[in-house]
């Protein structure tokens, strides 16, 4: 029985363990980012750090402005996608978009953003206008990528609606899209809008994609147009990084973008938690 | 209660509670060696809690309490000193749906030895064959030991549970409802296993079909909301029940 | 518009939404597939970098097939030691659910928060330096909650019955887990590792600040060394090369990359499907 004892204490441990590298990550970044985090810092237009400015105002707009985009996009083509899954498609088809989805979650985001660069950026420069690179480009790419995610956690809510519903519904001569649109979305919605706030989330951390093909302008200004070029929380570490100085206010600063983009992502995720909880106790 | 042979199992005041339910209150009964007796009564009378307690499995719950004392040979098996791993060894126990596990025929026999001892392979073949022909399976699976005990049906997976259980060598084999999930057929082929067992073992059975206990058994004890109605041999409870009670349930007043 | 008519409007932008979702992975392979096929051949694949845009991936592939393996190799043992634990041991109180949450977050981090974190610990303060230590660390972490989520479910969907059954032949619960639960749970376990792994070894935020340039002409000498990637090579190509050579090399490393997240997945698949047959017998 000692052995028993022994050998859960070292699993405890380790659980403890995975557990306690959270801690660690919140206090180094806070560490190192803490002395930026100021009212200018939080609150300023301008991000230059040649001039020791480091406002996040613009880069944190183009940021919402591209997250929020690409998950209406993802939106757009995922619910409907999922809804195809659930209740219309073949067997033998449904089997294939699940397996083509579930290989997409994965791809590597440089691929996609590579992908973006060479073929997403010239269509939008010869076809629609501007450079090319712009947040259009980053809400296709970043689309494409939380898609998988959003299709997946949709379709499994749609397919707990108990059949019973479904076989009510027809009974009284609805027809599916009925069906659907009136009782089956209506109650799949929390398990929704779950997979929706996981994928702002998602799209939020996301930044080899982006990088490429969001333009990344040397100042960034407030985007107003979606042909403007932006910069956003995840590309300016990405960009910044290798040239920071150890120790500089602007070290400081690119630390304090990453509390940021930890802190938006944390508010996220327990947003999620508290919608998917509200699901299960309604039930 | 028994009037002679020397007693297995014995129960004092046994009481069982999890949380703030109570299953089963004051128990004591005596059960003899070598014999086959029978838990019976209507559903939620505490059967199950009952004989669970004879192997310590309820301890696997939370919330539980257990008061009283379970003797086996005279020694209390809920003393401070008593090695529950041990006592597993001494009580085997056979289970409502039968529960292979997801390894092949001869791995399922083969894992309780594997557990207490290193065995050679020669010993090993032994051991599952020996248990495989007590438990009267032997003939059906001797070709496809290596299969997965999940390809067999349910009876046959149920004496493949009792031959796993034989392999550990028990003393008492204690049976949770263990025909409750087969056919007629299933059925019939593990009442006469249960016969043949008492010979080499103490069998006590939890059952809800009483012409099964009234089949198998030589001592049948009959609960009713967690309370002792009354114990006897089979033949005297089925022919001449001492409580109304007894008498009810036997007639299908209830339960 | 009656109902009916709505009826067929509605299915034909269902099925125009599913085929678009279908057509983007093929479209994106296939892309990868013609423009860099023609890259593969044996001084491609056994050459090192030259002169940035020259040369060869090997380094490259060795790299990051040293980063996902030294991940795993720290992230799997930990991640189903703290499943197991989680799934058999934790009680229902304060500390487990902090533990979880906990888990949790650090499997939402986005990778470059935990590439800075890398950065600046295990590099700097750790003194681990640019290195594959550092970047196989930093990556575990980001695996690790996978690793451990999916390994958790695997164990908690193995029937009770069957540790009951094991207890009552006179089991401890240690023996139950390693003979019984575990074996029963490895399809999931292994499907959550070789989906860590493939997360890994795309991974370019993580690496590009903990385990090298991404253009390193050697293979790593040992856990010191920095450590080349082909996410970080192709970063690195395809965002400051301009000539064909050096677009044509990115081609070549992506679909080096892509056939080997490819297997992994294929991997997973396969492993899953065998074991659900084994299990239905």
């Amino acid at each position: 029985m000692k052995k028993e004892s022994l050998i859960r204490r070292m699993l405890f441990v380790c659980a403890l363990f995975s557990s306690f590298i959270v801690f660690l990550i919140i206090i180094f970044l806070l560490q190192e980012g803490a002395p930026a985090l100021t009212w200018d810092f939080l609150t300023g237009m301008t991000w230059s750090p040649h001039n020791d400015q480091f406002g996040i105002i613009p880069t944190l707009v183009g940021t919402l402005y591209v997250v929020f985009g690409a998950v209406a996009i993802a939106i757009a083509i995922g619910i409907p996608c999922a809804i195809f899954l659930a209740e219309f498609a073949p067997f033998w088809l449904r089997n294939v978009v699940k397996s083509s989805v579930e290989v997409l979650v994965g791809v590597p985001s440089i691929v996609l953003g590579f992908f973006g660069l060479l073929i997403m950026v010239p269509f939008i420069r010869n076809n629609i206008g501007g450079m090319g690179e712009s947040i259009l480009a980053a809400w296709i790419i970043l689309a494409i990528m939380i898609l998988p995610n959003i299709i997946t956690i949709s379709e499994d809510a749609l397919r707990s609606v108990p059949q019973d519903y479904r076989t009510a519904s027809l009974a009284l001569g609805a027809t599916k899209w009925q069906t659907v649109r009136k009782v089956l979305l209506p109650n799949a919605m929390s398990g929704i809008r779950a997979g929706i706030v996981l994928g702002l989330g998602r799209a939020l951390g996301e930044t080899m994609a982006v990088l490429m093909v969001v333009g990344n302008p040397e100042i960034p200004w407030i985007p107003t147009a979606i042909l403007d070029r932006a910069r956003m929380l995840t590309s300016t570490i990405a960009i910044e990084w290798a040239y920071m100085v150890w120790g500089s206010p602007h070290q400081h600063a690119i630390f304090a973008l990453g509390i940021v983009l930890f802190v938006l992502v944390s508010i996220l995720n327990l947003v999620a938690s508290f919608v998917i909880k509200e699901r299960t106790t309604k039930r | 209660m028994t009037d002679d042979g020397a007693t297995k199992i014995e129960t004092k005041n046994l009481s069982v509670s999890f949380g703030k339910v109570h299953a089963i209150k004051d128990i004591s009964l005596k059960m003899p060696r070598n014999h086959v007796t029978a838990i019976i009564g209507p559903s939620g009378c505490g059967k199950s809690t009952f004989i669970k307690a004879l192997n310590r499995m309820n301890e696997l719950v939370s919330d539980v309490k257990t008061e009283g004392e379970v003797l086996i040979d005279g020694k209390n098996i809920y003393d401070e000193s008593c090695d529950v791993i041990s006592l597993r060894k001494r009580v085997g126990m056979i289970f409502q749906k039968p529960n292979p596990f997801p390894k092949s025929v001869y791995d399922n026999v083969a894992y309780g030895p594997n557990i207490h001892e290193f065995y050679e392979k020669k010993e090993l073949n032994k051991i599952v064959e020996e248990n495989l022909r007590k438990a009267f399976l032997w003939d059906e699976v001797s070709d496809r030991l290596n299969a997965s005990a999940l390809a067999l049906s349910g009876g046959q997976q149920q004496r493949l549970c009792i031959a796993r259980a034989l392999a550990v060598e028990p003393e008492v084999i204690l049976m949770d409802e263990p025909c409750s999930a087969l056919d007629p057929v299933a059925t019939a082929k593990i009442e006469e296993l249960i016969r043949v067992l008492r010979n080499d073992y103490s069998v006590v059975i939890v059952t809800h079909n009483m012409q099964q206990a009234a089949r198998v058994s030589d001592y049948t004890a009959f609960l009713y909301l967690g309370k002792l109605i009354e114990y006897g041999s089979t033949n005297d409870i089925f022919e001449n029940p001492k409580s109304e009670l007894t008498e009810k349930y036997l007639t299908g007043k209830f339960g | 518009m009656n109902p009916r008519q709505t009826e067929k409007a509605a299915k034909v932008g269902l099925w125009l939404s599913a085929i678009i979702t279908i057509i983007i992975l093929p479209v994106i392979v296939a892309w990868i597939m013609i423009n860099g096929i023609q890259m593969i051949n044996l001084d491609f694949l056994t050459g090192s970098p030259y002169k940035f845009e020259y040369g060869g991936i090997f380094p490259q592939m060795v790299g990051s097939l040293y980063l996902t393996c030294v991940c795993t190799l720290i992230a799997a043992p930990l991640g189903l030691a703290s499943a197991i634990y989680l799934a058999e041991y934790a009680p229902n109180n304060k500390i487990t659910r902090i533990v979880r949450f906990f888990i949790e977050t650090l499997a939402g981090m986005p990778s470059i928060v935990l590439g800075l974190f890398g950065l600046e610990f295990l590099v700097h303060y750790l003194k681990l330096r640019t290195s594959l230590l550092s970047g196989s660390l930093a990556l575990a972490f980001m695996i690790l909650p996978w690793i451990i989520r999916a390994s958790e479910e695997a164990i908690k969907t193995v029937p009770n019955d069957y540790k009951d059954a094991s207890l009552a032949l006179g089991a401890t619960k240690w023996e139950t887990i390693t003979r019984v639960v575990v074996p029963a749970s490895i399809p999931g376990i292994l499907t959550g590792i070789l989906l860590g792994m493939g997360k890994a070894i795309g991974e370019t935020a993580v690496v590009m600040l903990t385990a090298g340039s991404g253009l390193e002409t050697f293979i790593p000498s040992g856990l010191q060394s920095p450590t080349a990637s082909l996410p970080l090579y192709i970063y690195k190509l395809a965002t400051q090369g301009h000539t064909s050579e050096a677009m044509s090399r990115a081609f070549g490393a992506s679909l080096v990359l892509i056939a080997l997240f490819m297997s992994m997945s294929a991997g997973a698949l396969v492993i899953r499907n065998y074991y659900m047959k084994k299990l239905r017998a």
